[in-house]
């Protein structure tokens, strides 16, 4: 009998150690689903099914404000960041490579690499200094911190597409008499909006998660959704706090299916 | 026809890089494309054809030199102000519009009113037959199918010459054969200047009104399909174009001097020197040996191809030939290998390369 090629999967243990890595990632979240449906206080002890935990969030007046404030924030930052990231991929693949574009590169991505602590406490100083000067304590410093680390998640999608994108296209439009705006319109823009929608999708669900830099920056009564439930968790776990997870965990598979199904290539 | 040129590019130069690292893929290049006509760019690749259409589509502009259109000086418009169409070799088709939107874009771009640009559009898909795929996006079309889109995208707004690059590369055989008659029949019937850029010979010969030669970034040889294959004036052109003998000759008092004594008179006054004899295989003949004026050679071997075989000589200073005889029926009129025959041709099959 002929040898068995060497493959990974046969090695011992290979299948149990997978079941192990797929029971820690999902287990957790299969029983904060499972207890938020749970007709009893603890979330230890399964008492029976309930929708009672989704009902009160629902009328919680607190849980609809932090919701409000957080889909406000997640909105105007994917879309700040998408444009900026547009702008950005453009630059960085429509022109013959340059001296430093590694460099470019870095800084787009910064946030992906600088310990987001860092960024928080470099921001809480910064637009400390700009509260003291101009006495505005709005959303906007919140705006401005999601819009400037959502803009890498934003980015890398947006690049991928133009990348990907046949230049002759572009070419061509030129050669049947469109100009500069109106190729960028009528040819590049539509073939790049699925990556764009992609990385405002990325850049959302980003936002909507964030809590180190919300918390540094927010100024008091501007609690998020995620800032809201630590804020909760520390007093008490409540199943409660495990419906709107729940809610969250269902919005972020939709977005990130959606995603998927934008950024896959057609043939 | 008007005295001016269709198009015409005076010395241009294209370098690409800078400083010593520069390549020219353009060498002071001049050719004069005459109105209406089926002008081919032929060459191997990077003989830098390409380079030349994209400087008259106006996607490259010449590190010098000057490109006119219609006896105007065009070399520094943009190509969406130059009254000129492409056809890519990849078609570049705008994959997120319909056949009709990718045929009506140009038009639409000029700012042309809408019941004009569906007219037009419905007229080309009429000359392309695809009037049913007018909804279709051109993902789902055929090589074939896509190829008439491109034609017909670059067609729509009547430009003034159409520029085509190597457009039916991409085509398999059969469908390759039945573009080159389209290709013919539209620029017949729309009387439209076509530069067609290509490297394959056959195509150039069947398509082509005239042809320009092309060899490291220069046009070597201008004419008709008849004077490039049969008064070939370079080696270049002589060998890239057919098959072809070469035979080392003496230029003397008009007349070539072979090895062996033979001489050829040569209706071209030549200067007295070195030249070489450029013969296609076809027209070699094969006659018993010692005959007068005909070259001595032995037969190496002869390869069958049905209508006509291929005798492969050698003449007796190495030099090897290829004759092309039509063969016998019973394959009498064989020559066996090693035997000695003579060769002739007559004088005007004979043609004194310039190198």
């Amino acid at each position: 009998m002929a040898n068995k090629a060497f493959s990974v999967s046969r090695l011992p243990g290979f299948s149990t150690m997978a079941l192990l890595v797929f029971a820690a990632l999902y287990l957790p979240i299969l029983m904060l689903v499972l207890y938020s449906f749970n007709s009893g206080k603890s979330v230890a002890v399964w008492e029976g099914f309930t929708l009672d935990w989704y009902a009160r969030a629902w009328a919680n007046q607190q849980v609809k404000e932090v919701t409000v404030r957080s889909l406000v924030i997640a909105s105007c930052a994917s879309v700040v960041a998408t444009v900026a990231a547009t702008m950005a991929a453009l630059g960085t693949t429509r022109r013959k490579a340059f001296k430093g574009q590694t460099f470019i590169y870095v800084m787009i991505n910064q946030p992906l690499m600088v310990p987001e602590i860092v960024t928080a406490v470099a921001l809480l100083i910064f637009f400390a200094s700009i509260k003291v000067a101009t006495g505005y304590q709005g959303l906007g410093y919140l705006i401005a911190a999601h819009s400037a680390f959502c803009i890498p998640f934003a980015y890398l999608p947006i690049r991928a597409r133009l990348e990907g994108m046949d230049l002759t296209l572009e070419t061509a439009a030129a050669d049947l008499y469109a100009s500069p705006w109106q190729t960028f319109r009528r040819v590049t823009l539509p073939l790049l909006a699925p990556g764009m929608i992609a990385g405002l999708m990325l850049a959302f669900v980003t936002s909507l998660d964030d809590v180190v830099i919300t918390v540094f920056v927010k100024s008091a009564g501007q609690d998020t959704l995620p800032t809201y439930m630590l804020g909760q968790i520390r007093r008490q776990v409540t199943s409660e706090v495990n419906a709107i997870s729940t809610v969250l965990l269902v919005l972020t598979v939709v977005l990130l299916t959606a995603f998927f199904f934008l950024t896959r290539k057609k043939d | 026809m008007t005295d001016t040129y269709a198009v015409e590019a005076r010395d241009a130069v294209k370098e690409f890089g800078q400083g010593a690292g520069a390549v020219r893929a353009l060498d002071t290049v001049s050719v004069a494309i005459r109105q209406g006509e089926f002008f081919t760019l032929l060459g191997p690749s990077g003989c830098g054809k390409t380079t030349l259409l994209r400087l008259i589509a106006g996607f490259d502009s010449p590190t010098s030199g000057t490109i006119l259109l219609d006896g105007q000086d065009i070399t520094d418009l943009p190509p969406n102000r130059r009254p000129v169409n492409t056809v890519f070799q990849s078609y570049a088709l705008f994959p997120h519009l319909s056949v009709a939107e990718n045929i009506g874009f140009g038009l639409e771009m000029l700012g042309r009113p809408k019941a004009e640009v569906e007219q037009r559009t419905a007229e080309m898909l009429a000359l392309v037959k695809l009037e049913a795929m007018a909804g279709r996006k051109t993902a789902q079309l055929s090589g074939g199918q896509q190829q008439r889109v491109a034609l017909a995208r670059a067609l729509a707004p009547k430009p003034k010459v159409l520029l085509l690059d190597e457009p039916l590369s991409a085509l398999d055989l059969k469908l390759r054969k039945e573009m080159q008659g389209e290709l013919k029949r539209l620029q017949l019937e729309t009387g439209i200047t076509f530069v067609f850029v290509t490297h394959d010979q056959e195509e150039a010969l069947t398509m082509s009104d005239r042809i320009g030669v092309m060899s490291g970034g220069r046009i070597l040889q201008i004419g008709s399909p008849r004077e490039i294959y049969a008064r070939p004036t370079n080696r270049f052109v002589a060998d890239f174009i057919g098959e072809t003998n070469f035979i080392p000759a003496r230029i003397r008092g008009g007349a070539a001097h072979l090895a062996g004594g033979v001489e050829l008179k040569i209706g071209q006054s030549r200067a007295d020197g070195a030249a070489t004899l450029a013969v296609r295989p076809e027209h070699l003949r094969l006659v018993p040996q010692g005959m007068a004026g005909a070259l001595s050679a032995t037969v190496s071997h002869s390869v069958y191809f049905g209508t006509d075989s291929h005798v492969h000589l050698k003449l007796l200073d190495g030099t090897e030939l290829v004759a092309r005889q039509q063969t016998d029926p019973d394959g009498a009129g064989e020559p066996k290998p090693g035997a000695v025959v003579g060769i002739s041709f007559a004088p005007g099959a004979v043609q004194v390369l310039e190198d």
